[in-house]
């Protein structure tokens, strides 16, 4: 693809192309340091596992269990750890107090605010990602734009006409925070695509944050534009007067709803995918000379999955369209 | 026992709720093929409707992810 090209045109995009193929390869290279156990025995789930890279480390005041204290077993939280112990922590123990114990040395890491986990450091590649195409893609600036920035004007241009289209254009000064959902979401679920990645998207915490932010800008943007007459939104006044009331609950719930439905629609949607394509490939290992059918199938349902990443990326960003038109207009 | 009895009336209520599941794919079958209806009697108007098939579609869908969310917290919340 990139290496036959030989115009002089391409040659933004060619970089661009390279450069994220390298990010793609390292963060493929940095996936192998967590440790993932390969083999035969495929657990679907195993891949969401958020597992710290760095910072993990704890301190903890633990109470070395009373039978085991010669060999340095330590029982944090109602497991028995094994770990070494100095001097200086023996001759404490023996004063019967209690010790303060690397948890890391046990192996337990714990996920805190700033701990970088695989998480954080796939949403980061997402960003770099994002940030790498509108960049390289906008540099060039060219009458006949390379592919690179052909990309970049593609998305943009589409992202613009969904909003313009579904929101209306007085939404257009809202375009650029729906085009960064768009993108970061998008390429989130591609970066999830590539084999032993993580998928950031995978996980409701990620998901509920976006969806919370939209919820949050969207009510906030309803009543600073149209003051308490944005409640006319559960009002339904088409309906006949002695079904309003009725109607009107229905609609705070279901609007109450939305960041929930928002939210686990995307995460839902990519988890079933990502556990589907893991138990496939379960069965290819288990299968033997067989197995030759379940990858046909993996390579089928990678196939739906990269459509799905676009789509639910998409169906995010068009829901925040006509929720952000619900709160510009919220007259019946 | 309790215990066990509770745990299989998780799983069977779990098992029931993805029958939600079914329900919202006949739902998204629905939307889509009547698009097709439409867009075929009339192929020119299809392109401007898409937004609004995509809209249809998550609408319809999302009360199928009710369903998976309530087997989730049958599996694992409660």
């Amino acid at each position: 693809m990139a290496t036959e090209s030989t115009n002089s045109n391409g040659g933004t995009g060619k970089t661009a192309f390279l450069v994220l193929i390298g990010l793609a390869l390292l963060a493929f290279l940095a996936a192998f340091f967590d440790d993932y156990s390969g083999g035969l025995a495929i657990h679907p789930m195993d891949q969401f596992e958020v597992a710290p890279l760095a910072f993990g480390e704890a301190y903890a005041d633990v109470t070395l269990s009373d039978a085991a204290a010669q060999e340095g077993q330590v029982t944090y939280r109602g497991e028995v750890h094994t770990v070494i112990l100095s001097e200086e922590q023996v001759a404490q123990l023996n004063a019967g107090e209690n010790v303060a114990v690397n948890l890391w040395d046990l192996g337990i890491q714990q996920v805190r605010a700033f701990t970088i986990t695989n998480v954080t450091m796939w949403m980061a590649l997402a960003v770099l990602s994002v940030v790498l195409l509108m960049v390289v893609g906008t540099r060039g600036r060219a009458v006949v734009p390379t592919r690179g920035q052909s990309m970049a004007e593609l998305a943009y241009g589409f992202v613009h006409k969904m909003v313009e289209d579904v929101a209306g254009k007085d939404a257009l000064p809202y375009f650029p925070y729906i085009f960064t959902l768009f993108l970061y979401i998008l390429f989130a679920n591609f970066l999830g695509l590539i084999p032993g990645s993580f998928t950031t998207t995978s996980h409701i915490a990620v998901t509920a944050v976006l969806a919370a932010a939209v919820f949050i800008t969207v009510t906030v943007l309803g009543f600073v534009k149209n003051g308490a007459s944005f409640l006319s939104l559960f009002w339904v006044s088409s309906a006949p007067l002695a079904l309003r009331p009725i109607l009107a609950i229905i609609e705070v719930i279901s609007y109450f709803v939305r960041p929930v439905s928002h939210s686990i629609r995307l995460a839902g949607n990519v988890m079933a995918g990502h556990a589907v394509l893991k138990v496939f490939a379960g069965f290819a290992g288990a299968m033997g000379v067989a197995s030759v059918v379940p990858i046909l199938g993996v390579v089928a349902i990678y196939a739906l999955e990269v459509l799905v990443s676009a789509i639910q990326a998409y169906v995010f960003t068009i829901l925040t369209c006509v929720y952000l038109k619900d709160a510009l207009h919220p007259h019946h | 026992m309790e215990g066990d009895i509770a745990q299989m009336g998780q799983f069977i209520g779990a098992g029931l709720a993805a029958i939600g599941s079914g329900a919202a794919a006949i739902g998204v079958g629905h939307v889509a093929g009547n698009f097709l209806a439409g867009a075929l009697r009339n192929p020119s108007a299809a392109a401007g409707q898409t937004a609004t098939l995509f809209i249809g579609i998550a609408f319809a869908e999302a009360l199928g992810i009710f369903a998976f969310l309530v087997a989730l917290l049958l599996m694992f919340a409660v």
